[in-house]
């Protein structure tokens, strides 16, 4: 129930809340007006804030100069093939912890998540000299395998959260009638945790299309995502800034609207539980 | 309830999860550990001997090294401090029943899901530089002389990208412990007679404990290794002034192909990373049993 509060607070409060909210997404906002401004106009003072003479060159540029779409398919490649891989092994993982737990389940389960506590430093060396030594360095194989084992942690977890809602009984009705255990899985858990795998794909292509630790350390010109790519705009040649902005908006865009969705599963995902 | 068949089954099938996330850390770790205490360069060959902890020695005594564990306390201290409060109150003004709040949220929450990269950069260009950045434009509007930020104040400067990147985080996690805080308890307090101040003090913040303490500890889990922020702003530049420990490492490993030394760097990166994660791992375990 909403408090009842004077109209007058509520609108004061509100103005309060809209200026904050802008303040601290003008960073985005003035890259997106950027994106459309020529390279002389990106940099006026005072700023041309709306009134400006609105232009797509920059896109075009970005594209030409630097084979834009590739380091996009490589984002995705990256993204959604290290999320599939990881659901493949995560799924029956989450499944064996939610429903058939034994004795060890919650600490192999915390293992898990030790895993991820783990600084990526500790084990730079090592990951860069076996990929040098298997050709992995700056392909698109290595980086996906690699962004799966990153992940792996939170799929299971997030994936073993929503399967624990699940009652155990109609898994077992179901096994009373004979369904085997593969068909157990895709016909009578998968569509009831349906909401909760999307949500666990929804995050996990998050958080591995915003990786940059390993994507920075380990490609090139060939298998470079957007993370790497963009990173590529840190040497200044001159007045670069309506066309960083058209690479950013391009390579942010997709991401924060799939972010907006995924508001409530990012406190689940990554918070492992502990806040409800 | 699980009998024996499905209990191997089970197994079976957690099997390839433990085996993978095995082999990628241990594995890896052993090797780390191992080259920690050998003599390996890249550059200079020779046979692999073991010496001891003089790898370590050498990473400790660099006086890079104190500057980096300076460097990287200061920008997860600089972090929390602004995520935490800022996060707080950014919870209570959302939590209110303002007009167009889901939108307003989205603002808020957006800077989680740019990349890194593209953060530090838009940061570094145009807000922050010193002639042409929004800034420096504001400042100047004002009569006031625009700072060279990342000249004069490096350290600060990407310790502000971080918390802006952050922040959204806190503020995500915060609202949704506040939004579990009963209605009933606070009216309660209100009928009493309880002051606004001594609501949050006495009510709110005690509710709020355990999420701040979560946000605390995954956050300096991450913190811990801020990378991307800085190679692309500064290259842990002037000098070491923006150099993290994750940085050195990086530096140590990958610029002057001194796997050893940065090997001793990672596995002190490690412990300093293993202090935190004992307390938040008690707090998750704590929890699954509830």
């Amino acid at each position: 129930m909403a408090r009842a509060i004077p109209t007058r607070r509520r609108w004061l409060l509100s103005l309060l809340a809209w200026a904050v909210g802008l303040i601290i997404f003008f960073p985005i906002l003035w890259t997106v007006l950027t994106s459309f401004k020529t390279e002389g106009e990106a940099i006026a003072a005072p700023p041309h804030i709306l009134f400006f003479h609105w232009t797509l060159e920059n896109y075009a540029e970005v594209q030409q100069r630097s084979n834009y779409i590739e380091h996009v398919t490589n984002s995705v490649v990256i993204a959604l093939g290290s999320t599939l891989l990881a659901l493949l092994i995560g799924v029956p993982a989450a499944w064996a912890a939610a429903f058939a737990p034994t004795r060890r389940t919650k600490d192999l389960l915390m293992w898990m998540l030790s895993t991820k506590m783990m600084p990526p430093v500790g084990v730079l060396v090592p990951i860069y000299l076996l990929f040098r030594d298997w050709g992995l360095l700056d392909t698109l194989t290595g980086l996906t395998v690699l962004m799966m084992l990153v992940n792996l942690p939170i799929v299971v977890w997030m994936l073993y959260t929503y399967f624990r809602e699940i009652p155990a009984d109609i898994l077992e009705a179901a096994r009373m009638d004979g369904a085997r255990l593969f068909n157990e899985i895709v016909h009578v858990l998968a569509p009831m945790a349906a909401p909760g795998i999307a949500s666990t794909m929804l995050l996990n292509i998050i958080l591995a299309w915003n990786e940059a630790f390993w994507t920075l350390n380990l490609t090139a010109a060939k298998a470079a995502p957007l993370s790497a790519f963009i990173a590529s705009y840190s040497s200044p040649e001159g007045l670069f800034w309506a066309k960083l902005s058209a690479a950013s908006t391009m390579a942010i865009a997709p991401i924060l609207i799939l972010g907006w969705f995924s508001q409530r599963q990012l406190v689940r995902g990554l918070t492992f539980g502990a806040v409800k | 309830m699980a009998t024996l068949h499905t209990r191997s089954l089970a197994r079976l099938m957690m099997a390839p999860s433990v085996a993978m996330l095995f082999l990628w850390m241990a594995v890896p770790l052993g090797m780390t550990l191992y080259f920690s205490f050998i003599r390996y360069n890249l550059l200079i060959p020779g046979p692999r001997s073991f010496v001891g902890f003089s790898n370590y020695y050498y990473f400790v005594t660099d006086p890079a090294f104190v500057a980096a564990l300076v460097n990287t306390l200061v920008i997860i201290g600089g972090t929390l401090l602004i995520t935490v409060i800022g996060g707080i109150l950014l919870a209570l003004l959302l939590d209110q029943p303002i007009f167009g709040q889901g939108i307003v949220r989205l603002l808020v929450i957006s800077p989680f899901f740019v990349l890194p990269t593209v953060a530090a950069l838009v940061w570094k260009n145009m807000m922050m530089n010193p002639v042409y950045g929004v800034f420096a434009q504001i400042a100047r509007s004002l009569g006031l002389a625009p700072l060279d930020w990342f000249a004069s104040v490096p350290l600060l400067s990407i310790t502000l990208i971080v918390a802006w990147q952050w922040l959204p985080f806190a503020t995500l996690i915060l609202l949704t412990a506040l939004q579990s805080l009963s209605e009933e308890q606070r009216e309660a307090a209100e009928m009493d007679g309880a002051r606004r101040f001594s609501i949050f003090f006495y009510i709110i913040l005690p509710h709020l404990a355990r999420a701040i303490t979560v946000v605390i500890l995954i956050e300096t889990i991450f913190l811990l290794t801020v990378f991307a922020e800085i190679l692309v702003t500064t290259n842990g530049g002037p000098g070491v002034a923006t150099t993290n420990i994750a940085f050195l490492v990086y530096a140590q490993a990958l610029l002057q192909f001194d796997v050893a030394g940065a090997s001793a760097g990672g596995i002190i990166a490690v412990i300093l990373a293993n202090i935190v994660a004992v307390f938040l791992m008690r707090m998750i375990g704590r929890n699954l049993e509830a």
